[in-house]
């Protein structure tokens, strides 16, 4: 079981609030990622959730049982760390069974666990290894290792994959992704990568400055963001945002259209030079600088030859406009 | 440096200090080499010729030669043994965020500015002097006798005071220690269910090791050569009770005046450290080890 609710929780270091009250229902068995810029507090209200930082309020529970005063060992969750945070001393075995050991699981039975894992994430012929020995996705399957022989309730990742190169990352994010579908136990991902919150996510928590400003499915988010915030947060390149005259004949504060959502016309629409373009074969990325609009980013397809300095016509596809009102709350 | 050629340069370059180093050392050990086997006293010049082995035999003959071991080897011992766990437990303690930390290490460390004979000297006579010291005001004022520490327990209260000197030396070098171990790998342990004494046991002891055994390989060999604490403040006695082979070498060479016999007080204390040293390297060489 890994239900995780958080009620009103709050968090301030010394006179400054980081997290300023947070409501969030996390259910059992959900992959839930916490995407945001930096410094906006998700690895706080992770290591909230860990126990590894004291809350200023509110309430913490976990399966239904107050968690708020409990220790970090007694919660039953997994924690991953960015830099893996292995026991340099110990041997990649020693290092997994290391929780088993605090736990004072019999050696045999802890032995088994320790293999069993290390079958899953491809370490057998590396168990009597040192860390120091390993390569970055190597050491990277010990951390998990150590997570899992836990059988912990949920298990929470701070940015695991961002010191491992691009090619590793993908491959490191399917295997997690695999490994949550086996285990069907609760994650909990905290990340600033879109491509990892939205293909590893059954739910994405967008936070802004200690606040939530929109929970939902990866396409959810994509589809309705709330507010213009998550707009331009989720998807890349990011969402248009169009604010003035064009705006207001829709009735809007602001308007967003996706890249995705532009199309290259001959005539009217919004007219305008194209400054960057970005052949990538399959899709071509270009800046186009509009005379009433200001610049927006377009992503036509593969076969478009425009180049800079090239003159375009760019008219928004029927019904995939966002509207804002002047809150930069979505309107219906 | 990996390839063969930068390791050739490698040699070259620090080969003029290798060459330097061991002309300083070779020099002095053979002059006292030479020396140990000489009739050579200054009371009496007109005397002189080969001694063959009579200096070695006197030292190993004399009822006080192997007191003067037992007492060096206590005093390293001792010392090491007090500096080493109490070193941790202080750098334990400065290690946590309190108020004051600054000023607080400052004044941990202090000791080590003290140069020996002044901190002998401070022990001596305000501390433990049976009149003046503070430590007799306490026990008359607690109705005891006071304590002739250097009389009673001449060994206990030099390894006391070259403990005391050396604590912030041991202190300062854990501290760093303890300060380069990640926080996540703290955290990470206590997630895994770790409480504070496995913490201690399977994170902190590991990750100290090296420098514990930087710590004792230095002090050993200061401490192997401890004299002006000695000097200062028993003179080696009552009688013979706190002589230690340095000691003994300085009664030969400065109160006897004989050279040849100090010498080879000398080639028997480098022996001595020798053993000392292959041991050590022997058991905690390993630790050394990236
Ligand atoms: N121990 C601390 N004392 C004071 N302020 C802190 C402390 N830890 C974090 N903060 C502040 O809290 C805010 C949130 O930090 P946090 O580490 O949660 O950000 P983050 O969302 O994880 O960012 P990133 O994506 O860069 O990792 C930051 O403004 C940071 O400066
Ligand atoms: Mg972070």
């Amino acid at each position: 079981m890994g239900k995780i609710t958080l009620h009103d929780v709050r968090k301030n270091f010394g006179a400054t609030e980081v997290i300023p009250g947070i409501d969030l229902t996390i259910e059992n068995g959900e992959f839930v990622v916490f995407v945001g810029p930096s410094g906006c507090g998700k690895s706080t209200l992770l290591r909230l959730i860990a126990g590894l930082e004291d809350t200023s309020g509110g309430v913490i529970s976990i399966d239904g049982v107050d968690a708020t005063a409990l220790p970090p060992a007694k919660r039953g969750l997994a924690m991953v760390f960015q830099s893996y945070a292995l026991y340099p001393h110990m041997t990649v075995r020693k290092n997994i069974m290391f929780p088993l050991k605090m736990a004072g699981m019999e050696i045999g039975e802890a032995t088994r666990r320790a293999d069993a894992a290390a079958r899953v994430l491809n370490l057998t012929n590396y168990m009597e290894r040192k860390p120091g020995q390993l390569s970055g996705g190597q050491r990277q399957r010990v951390a998990i290792g150590r997570a899992i022989v836990r059988e912990p309730a949920a298990f929470l990742f701070d940015e695991p994959l961002s010191n491992l190169d691009a090619a590793l990352r993908v491959n490191m994010r399917q295997e997690i992704t695999e490994l949550h579908q086996s285990l069907k136990t609760t994650m909990i991902y905290v990340t600033h990568d879109q491509v990892e919150a939205m293909t590893m996510a059954d739910k994405i928590v967008v936070l802004n400055a200690g606040r939530i400003e929109q929970v939902g499915s990866p396409l959810e988010l994509y589809n309705q963001p709330k507010n213009t915030f998550v707009a331009g947060f989720i998807g890349s390149p990011k969402m248009n945002l169009i604010t003035g005259p064009e705006a207001e004949k829709l009735g809007a504060a602001t308007i967003g259209v996706r890249p995705e959502h532009l199309d290259v016309v001959s005539e009217g629409g919004w007219s305008g030079i194209v400054g960057l373009s970005e052949h990538l074969g399959s899709d071509t990325f270009l800046k186009v600088t509009t005379d009433i609009v200001g610049t927006l980013n377009v992503r036509a397809g593969g076969e478009v030859r425009l180049r800079h300095g090239d003159r375009v016509n760019l008219i928004p596809q029927a019904g995939k406009v966002h509207r804002f009102g002047a809150d930069g709350k979505a309107m219906a | 440096m990996a390839t063969q050629s930068s390791r050739i340069a490698a040699r070259l370059m620090v080969a003029p200090s290798v060459i330097l180093l061991f002309v300083w050392m070779i020099v002095p050990l053979a002059l006292t080499l030479w020396y140990s086997f000489r009739i050579y006293r200054l009371l009496s010049p007109e005397r002189s010729g080969w001694a063959g082995f009579q200096h070695y035999a006197w030292f190993l003959n004399s009822p006080d030669f192997w007191l003067a071991i037992s007492n060096t080897l206590l005093l390293v011992g001792g010392v090491l043994a007090i500096t080493v766990i109490l070193g941790i437990l202080v750098a334990l303690l400065i290690d946590q965020p309190v108020w004051g930390q600054g000023p607080l290490r400052i004044l941990v460390i202090s000791p080590f500015f003290v140069m020996p004979p002044v901190a002998a000297s401070i022990w001596e006579n305000l501390f433990m002097h049976p009149q003046n010291g503070m430590f007799a005001s306490f026990a008359q004022g607690l109705g005891f006798q006071p304590i002739l520490f250097l009389e009673s327990y001449p060994m206990s209260s030099v390894i006391f005071i070259v403990s005391w000197e050396w604590l912030p030396f041991a202190a300062l070098i854990f501290l760093t220690a303890l300060q380069s171990l990640s926080s996540e790998q703290m955290e990470a342990a206590e997630m895994d269910g770790a409480g504070a004494m496995s913490r201690f046991r399977y994170i902190v002891m590991p990750h100290m090791t090296r420098s514990i055994t930087v710590v004792i390989l230095i002090q050993t060999i200061f401490l192997l050569g401890i004299f002006g604490e000695i000097y200062t403040t028993t003179q080696g006695g009552p009688g013979s009770a706190s002589t230690t082979l340095p000691y003994m070498i300085f009664k030969q060479a400065v109160i006897a005046k004989d050279i040849g016999r100090a010498a080879a007080g000398g080639i028997i204390a480098v022996i001595l450290a020798n053993i000392v040293a292959f041991f050590l390297m022997r058991s905690m060489g390993k630790n050394l080890d990236a």
